[in-house]
């Protein structure tokens, strides 16, 4: 195999993005504005936005901007409900021509107008889109209007496509979470042993896993950010006594917000892997220093490893020697992802995520081997050579990505948030294990190598 | 015809947006790249979308516009943005779209364009400028008229050669190369333009292609204006979008536009199109597989008159098919576009009185709307896009598969619906949707009739396994 090299890009601005751990002492840049013309796999600040509120199950989810913003986002999570299924709609204002030359805010009135007359929502959401922001609607005072006029809430969301990346979009997510859990004077006071697990969509019922693991030990969940949540439960949320933090590229601010507000400490945990769920688990116990707590998070990690741990040993015998490529949304599930492959003996060649953190850069690096390739913010050439320069037979990616794998002749997993079975906790570890066995053992590989 | 202009919210769009349309017909030509000038996002997530359907790497560029170019104009990113993509994927041609911010702040595109070419030294590269904000169109009118800048863009007075302009709406890779077999069974020599049935459905292949393979040659395109005749594959396109009416005007080919050939109605007017543009006599092979499909709805139709369907998405293709059922006695009860289409009515009219139900016609309308007229009809069966499922979820009406988006099966890129042989399987598909919805049900709901008394409240249909 011919060394990898990063000099050799044809955009020399993306050199500062791409890393190869034990070879250079830089840091990674990222954080920072893709660069035009290179087909970057980000989405923008709206969509970031989105997807962060879009699990608020009771909320009416509306977009203010032209058609294609809603048309694009309608139901295409894989988020579930217990109750109701309101978020599974995507309303639109639908600017056209006219709404931009004339302002928008009357169409905005109206449809908030019509759409509570018919759902009677406690809770709307209003997403800007860039023309939002460019035809200048004051959306903070229609939505203000609309709140009074109705008696119920309807938080603006200021998700301008144009004003920052996706990372921009959670803390806009975060601010209008922000506003809407700002508690009533009767709702001060702590719950004991109760937590917020921030960060968890509920993707194929993750989020009742876990939810089911922390009844389990005594912990109680007062409210998921933002999985199968509600205008009621997360009216509650200033109650609990400590928030658990799994993605916290999009939580990490309200995390740090509700600290200060409202004095929540926050742990970060994660429940992508055996590993990493069994730390989070008595790392959750360790915090509330409760001996019973502890007794049980103990009992049941040996319970369920128990029952999977053999399932994933079988996986694992047929993955001698392959080597995997991630390229995922945020940095805590990159850094996860790391130590799941290692579980199953496959060493990581490649990563990168679109959102990532210093910081989550700086776990990745620690936690690869020398010769990994580590960039931010990549696109589909740097994908492709790099994967074919490491020699990778795997893929773990979105939408956009699994075709790329395909055509390379490589196996792909599914880690995006429309996927239809959990990765979380003990149960989405056997899951992962089979999914990569589905792929990178299916017959179809003897055959394309074959040629 | 109904419209929701009374209404200010969208429910659950039916349809898209223009640059959206306006990316497909450069994936039909060769070795081409676009570049969306906006905002990251619009990139993305049509890519997304697209490369769902199509099961493809869909490489779309972005201008990556952020605050400041927002506010002080985009013409530096467009300008890097064109660089680095030429770096990347030296490309032969490059499509410029602009979104709903770069048409907002006022970016002239031509102008940027024009300059950078200029700086560069490149004035013989072809770069194709398309207005397409977001909110100025539907994803119909994005691909005619990008369809229609890219040929008035590369056109050229060219001598006469005896090759006819075949102009492809957005249909399946699998109906373009159905649509070439036939041109080829009737001797045709043809320019097919945008041809995505390689480039949106490609064989794998080592090494991989950036670009993949196949498309229109831009050469090709360029000799357009030499053709004996144009074949147009679109009514419902305004004459203004229509490439096939620019090259009538511009220099008078004369145009046949015709609907897409699904239905035996409709692939009729296409071969005998053919015959009397070539002159070429239709050969035994097109006629034994006319015969197959009369043979395929006659042996359906009883089990077809049991249908009343639900037609929705791109006019055109919303056009073809009502026209399909009506013609096999799957009577149209709504048919709907998201978009707007001023003539669709008018199109159907005549078609529509041979129909023994009303049948409501709804432009510019959502799935919120086609559900409740869905229910209001007696719908059965609904034919359209991927979001169809939503009235599959919430009502219990069995959705066929055609058109784009289909994101929640594979084969989108694959489904055949065109010509006699493709009109038998896309027929076959609604007969056979409909024969499952009866077995499923026919042994509860005979019961329920004839045994016992429906309880109140009770729902036929699949309502009840849901």
């Amino acid at each position: 195999m011919a060394a990898v090299k990063i000099t050799d890009l044809p955009v020399i601005e993306r050199e500062n993005s791409i890393s190869i751990k034990g070879k250079q002492k830089k840091q990674l840049k990222c954080d920072t504005d893709s660069v035009a013309g290179c087909v970057s796999q980000r989405a923008c600040v709206y969509c970031g936005a989105r997807v962060v509120l879009n699990p608020i199950t009771d909320a009416v989810h509306l977009v203010h901007g032209p058609i294609g913003c809603a048309s694009y986002t309608w139901d295409i999570r894989g988020s579930l409900s217990s109750g109701s299924e309101l978020y599974r709609n995507s309303f639109s204002t639908d600017l056209k021509e006219n709404d931009v030359i004339f302002g928008g805010e009357k169409k905005l009135a109206r449809a908030i107008d019509e759409l509570v007359a018919k759902y009677r929502p406690k809770l709307v959401f209003v997403y800007s889109t860039c023309i939002v922001g460019v035809i200048g609607d004051d959306l903070q005072a229609v939505c203000r209007a609309a709140a009074q006029r109705h008696g119920i809430e309807v938080i603006p969301v200021e998700s301008s496509g144009f004003i920052g990346n996706k990372a921009a979009g959670y803390r806009a997510a975060c601010d209008a979470l922000l506003s809407l859990i700002k508690p009533a004077d009767s709702l001060i006071g702590q719950i004991p042993k109760s937590i917020n697990y921030l960060g968890d969509f509920n993707l194929a019922g993750e989020a009742w896993i876990i939810k089911k693991y922390l009844n389990r030990i005594g912990v109680t969940v007062n409210v998921v950010f933002t999985g199968d949540s509600n205008y009621e439960s997360l009216k509650n949320t200033a109650r609990a006594s400590l928030n658990i933090i799994q993605c916290a590229g999009s939580m990490i601010y309200l995390a740090q917000k509700m600290k200060e507000l409202y004095d929540i400490p926050f742990i970060n945990v994660s429940f992508l892997g055996l590993q990493d769920t069994a730390d989070s688990l008595r790392k959750i116990a360790a915090f509330f220093n409760d001996q019973e707590i502890m007794r049980r998070a103990e009992e049941l990690i040996k319970n369920e490893e128990a029952e999977v741990k053999p399932v994933i040993a079988d996986y694992s015998d047929k993955f001698v020697g392959k080597k995997a490529a991630v390229y995922v949304g945020g940095g805590f599930k990159a850094v996860s992802l790391i130590k799941q492959f290692a579980e199953i003996g496959i060493e990581v060649v490649m990563i990168g995520t679109q959102t990532g953190r210093k910081e989550e850069y700086k776990s990745i690096n620690d936690l690869v081997n020398d010769g990994t390739v580590i960039l931010d913010d990549a696109n589909p050439s740097e994908l492709e050579k790099f994967m074919l320069e490491k020699g990778a037979h795997l893929l773990v990616g979105g939408v956009k990505e699994r075709p790329l794998a395909y055509k390379l002749g490589m196996a792909f997993i599914d880690h995006n948030h429309d996927r239809k079975h959990p990765l979380s906790g003990f149960v989405g570890a056997v899951n992962f294990a089979r999914e990569v066995y589905s792929t990178l053992c299916s017959p179809i590989w003897t055959l394309v190598n074959r040629g | 015809m109904e419209t929701l202009n009374c209404r200010s919210v969208i429910e659950n769009p039916c349809t898209m947006c223009m640059p959206m349309g306006g990316i497909l017909p450069f994936k039909g030509v060769a070795q081409s790249m676009v570049i969306l000038h906006g905002s990251q996002g619009c990139a993305t997530y049509m890519r997304r979308h697209i490369a769902e359907h199509f099961n493809e790497p869909i490489d779309v560029a972005s201008s990556s516009l952020n605050e400041k170019g927002t506010v002080y104009g985009g013409e530096k990113n467009l300008k890097s943005g064109l660089d680095n993509l030429l770096k990347l994927y030296n490309p032969s041609l490059i499509g410029v779209l602009t979104t709903c911010l770069a048409e907002t702040i006022g970016e002239d595109t031509d102008m940027i364009t024009a300059q950078y070419l200029q700086e560069r030294g490149l004035t013989d590269f072809p770069i194709v400028t398309v207005p397409t904000p977001g909110y100025g169109g539907s994803d119909f009118e994005g691909y005619w008229l990008a369809a229609k800048r890219i040929i008035s863009a590369l056109a050229c007075k060219t001598k006469k050669h005896g090759k006819i302009n075949v102009i492809i709406p957005n249909i399946s890779p699998a109906d373009i190369r159905e649509i070439k077999r036939i041109l080829l069974l009737m001797k045709t020599d043809f320019t097919l333009f945008p041809d995505f049935s390689d480039t949106l459905d490609s064989a794998f292949v080592r090494p991989y292609q950036k670009i993949p393979n196949g498309g229109t040659e831009k050469d090709d395109i360029s000799a357009m204006p030499g053709a004996a005749a144009t074949v147009q594959l679109s009514l419902t396109v305004t004459d203004t979008n229509s490439p096939g009416i620019y090259l009538e005007r511009e220099f008078g080919i004369p145009l046949y536009n015709l609907p897409i050939p699904t239905g035996i109605g409709n692939t009729d007017l296409f071969i005998n199109a053919l015959k009397e543009i070539t002159g070429a006599e239709i050969p035994p092979v097109l006629h034994q597989e006319r015969g197959r499909l009369l043979d395929c709805m006659i042996d359906s139709h009883k089990y077809n008159f049991a249908g009343r369907s639900v037609i929705f998405g791109d006019p055109e293709l919303v056009y073809a098919v009502t026209k399909t059922c009506i013609e096999n006695g799957i009577f149209p009860v709504v048919v709907a576009t998201g978009g707007k289409a001023s003539n669709l009515k008018r199109l159907l009219q005549p078609h529509l009185v041979e129909c023994p139900i009303e049948t409501q016609i709804l432009s510019e309308t959502d799935f919120a709307q086609i559900r409740v007229k869905s229910m209001e009809t007696g719908a059965n069966i609904a034919i359209g896009h991927s979001d169809g499922r939503y009235l599959t979820e919430k009502e219990g009406i069995p959705l066929v598969r055609i058109g784009f988006p289909i994101h929640d099966r594979v084969g989108g890129q694959r489904l055949l619906s065109v010509g006699y042989t493709g009109t038998a399987i896309f027929l076959d598909r609604l007969t056979n949707t409909l024969l499952e919805n009866k077995y499923k049900n026919y042994r509860r709901s005979m019961y329920e009739k004839h045994y016992q008394e429906k309880k109140a409240g009770e729902r036929h249909g699949l309502q009840q396994f849901l």
